[in-house]
């Protein structure tokens, strides 16, 4: 089977013209860095009995007796020159040699610079056909350029598509059918970019035209002075909106169980005799008409609340912000606007993104950290993601669980979390070594999302979030309990007593918690419920839940992409920093028991540590290089 | 001139960058060399990167390396 490569630059619409070339549904966003390993699929084309090829006809019956071809179908990740500077760019560079058949997708709004990866490309002598994809962009912009003239200057097809609505991609499919050439003549630019020069001048024509509203738009959100509070403003209006909607749509899901799933429960409930081993572990404790789905802890009534009921409306709003936010472009300028910043903690403005995408689910995050280029800025990020970002899973069930104790101890928890981040990381960039890299990143510009692929994005987030968490929340609950019936979770919170209640403060039951929290948070923070703790006990538990252990599928991905030495660094970060937290938390809770008193003075306390030793960090970098 | 001290909305010419290889072709590949347009679309305070526009690109380049980029102004 012959294998095509989609290359080209971060950001352009490989990913798209994928999804349309093989019907797979891969990852497209509006930033540079989206895809950092590569995706495979099938591209079948039926080729027509040569003999009608010029028949048109559909009565004809030649036409639709013919063979099928496959191809295989690479999404490299994106890159701009073929002399790798990131772990991303390797990737593409190691696939080049594989390729038979070069699809170098290009932005059209774009073409000078892009041009520059595509000379790149056909020094290589590969059979290329040139995408030039964003083609209704084009025209918003006031660009016109002539495909034919530019397919005759590089020797090449040329054809002009629109990644997200598909078009054009039969007329590339019609190129790839009759590809490759007999032969490929060898070109070489003795200088590249007097080439593209001479190009651009004979193809490319540009017309001044009036501002857009979204290019308006793009300049009020890097705006010098209105940037940052906007962008904190909107951060803040984003986390009202996520959990106004999300309790909204959970209020509704409590109707509905309570309407459809409780009667079926009780007609269960009746079959199992109301009682034994097998009703304790399926449905647990209910008692009268009504039933407390967060406490009840049974299998069928508590584990499937939590994924339906609390969790799936939470991931369902969230995704959709956070889908919006990436397709239209927005996180690129927060890694802008908050470069400064992030250098605090030794990491440059791109760290944001990971850290993003982590609140959604750590795995994607982690991952994304792969597009940076220095090991200390990947360790510290994937340590911080880790440790401090709860993927929102864990969120929607904190948040439902301990609104009931009141707003403060919810902002207790958040500031917490905050305050370890804060102090994390500047001591890790304090002591890492090495340097942190200075931000150099293309801002993309603003594309309003099509309806389409957003749908289609969250629909795969989604259904991944089902087939991943449904399993393991259901088996997590299942495993404590035949655990807590065998008595073999009182013997582990015997033996994790001197930790767990002696440091921590909190009832033995709690090790059911960190023993789930291994492979489920979310679950982990729900067997928190029915320990009936108090406030300040509620914070230490769901606080050392967070950073206790990233959930073990992300803990194997940071095994990937940091490698045995550094994740094993920074699992001993882990456990240091929870003992630490644990015991800090507990104390002040004893002094004062106020959550705000806590929370005002933690927060400040950390920023404060903060600011002194990144001074320090300063005075000896600058001691070093005067 | 350096591209921290070009005024926002100015176009200016790059004549050198001022760096080692890594740094002239992570640049070069965005379409910032020496000799391009460039226009300073914007410049985060206290510190933070300056913002240009070459072509329809966009780049945010961090404090640190719009220092050691020379630019002298078109006319
Ligand atoms: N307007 C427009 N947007 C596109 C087109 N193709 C892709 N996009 C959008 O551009 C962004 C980048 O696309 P993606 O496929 O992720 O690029 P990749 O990084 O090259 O894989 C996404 O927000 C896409 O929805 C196109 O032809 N026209
Ligand atoms: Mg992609």
């Amino acid at each position: 089977m012959k294998k095509i490569l989609l290359m080209g630059n971060p950001n352009v619409g490989k990913s798209a013209i994928f999804t349309s070339l093989t019907g797979i549904n891969v990852r497209t966003s509006n930033y540079p860095g989206t895809t950092v390993s590569y995706a495979a699929g099938i591209l079948t084309v039926l080729r027509k009995n040569s003999s009608c090829a010029s028949c048109c006809k559909s009565s004809c019956k030649g036409c639709s007796v013919g063979s099928t071809e496959k191809f295989e179908v690479i999404d490299v990740p994106g890159t701009y020159r073929l002399d790798p500077l990131s772990e991303a760019e390797k990737v593409a560079c190691q696939l080049l040699p594989e390729g038979d058949i070069i699809i170098n997708v290009v932005d059209a709004t774009n073409l000078e610079r892009n041009l520059n990866l595509t000379l790149q490309l056909l020094e290589m002598n590969k059979p290329v056909v040139v995408v030039l994809n964003m083609w209704d962009d084009t025209v918003h912009k006031g660009i016109s350029i002539d495909p034919e003239k530019l397919s005759k200057m590089l020797g090449v097809p040329v054809v002009t598509t629109t990644g997200i609505t598909g078009e054009g991609i039969d007329k590339l499919i019609e190129y790839i059918m009759n590809y490759p050439p007999e032969s490929v003549t060898k070109r070489e630019y003795k200088n590249r970019w007097a080439a593209i020069g001479e190009i651009i001048n004979a193809v490319q024509n540009l017309e001044h035209r009036r501002h857009t509203f979204l290019e308006r738009l793009q300049d009020i959100s890097i705006h010098p002075f209105y940037g940052i509070p906007i962008a904190i403003l909107v951060i803040i209006a984003i986390f009202r909106v996520i959990i106004g909607i999300g309790e909204y749509l959970i209020g509704l899901m409590e109707q509905l169980f309570e309407r459809f799933y409780t009667p079926l429960i009780m007609s269960l409930s009746r079959v199992l005799g109301g009682g034994g081993v097998l009703h304790q572990i399926l449905i647990g404790d209910i008692s009268g008409e009504t039933i407390d789905y967060e406490a009840a802890m049974g299998v069928l009534t508590t584990g499937v609340f939590l994924e339906i009921g609390i969790v799936l409306p939470y991931i369902l709003i969230f995704y959709i912000v956070l889908g919006f936010l990436e397709d239209l472009g927005y996180l690129p300028r927060l890694a802008v606007l908050f470069d400064r910043f992030m250098h605090r903690v030794g990491l440059h403005g791109f760290s944001i993104i990971p850290m993003m995408l982590a609140m959604g689910c750590n795995i994607p995050g982690i991952l994304a950290v792969r597009n940076i280029e220095s090991r200390r800025q990947r360790f510290i990020t994937a340590t911080l993601t880790a440790i401090t970002i709860p993927c929102f899973a864990q969120s929607a069930i904190i948040f439902s669980i301990t609104a009931t104790y009141g707003t403060g101890y919810v902002v207790a928890i958040l500031g917490t979390i905050l305050s370890v981040w804060l102090v994390l990381g500047s001591v890790l960039s304090f002591f890492v070594k090495g340097t942190t890299d200075t931000l150099i990143m293309e801002v993309p510009p603003y594309r309003l999302p099509a309806f389409k692929v957003q749908l289609r994005n969250l629909g795969s987030r989604i259904y991944g979030f089902l087939t991943d968490a449904f399993p393991y929340v259901l088996g997590g609950i299942l495993f404590v309990n035949i655990l807590t019936i065998l008595g073999v979770m009182d013997f582990i919170g015997k033996l994790a007593a001197p930790v767990i209640t002696g440091i921590f403060g909190l009832p033995e039951g709690a090790v059911a918690s960190f023993v789930v929290g291994i492979v489920r948070k979310d679950a982990a923070v729900a067997l928190l419920e029915p320990l009936n703790i108090s406030g300040a006990q509620m914070v230490v538990g769901v606080t050392l839940l967070i950073i206790y252990f990233p959930c073990m599928a992300t803990f194997v991905i940071m095994l990937k992409e940091l490698g045995f030495a550094d994740t094993f660094k920074s699992f001993m970060i882990m456990v240091i920093v929870t003992l630490l937290a644990g015991t800090y938390i507990r104390a002040f809770m004893a002094v004062f028991n106020d959550p705000w008193i806590y929370v005002i003075f933690t927060v400040l306390l950390s920023f404060a540590v903060m600011l002194v030793l990144s001074r320090i960090a300063d005075r000896r970098h600058r001691a070093k290089y005067a | 001139m350096t591209l921290t001290d070009l005024k926002i909305g100015e176009e200016a010419i790059i004549t050198t960058i001022n760096g080692g290889h890594g740094i002239h072709a992570k640049l070069e590949s965005m379409g910032l060399r020496e000799g391009s347009r460039v226009t300073k679309k914007s410049a985060v305070p206290a510190g933070g990167p300056v913002i240009v526009q070459t072509g329809n690109t966009q780049i945010a380049i961090g404090a640190g390396m719009a220092n050691r980029i020379i630019v002298k102004n078109t006319d």
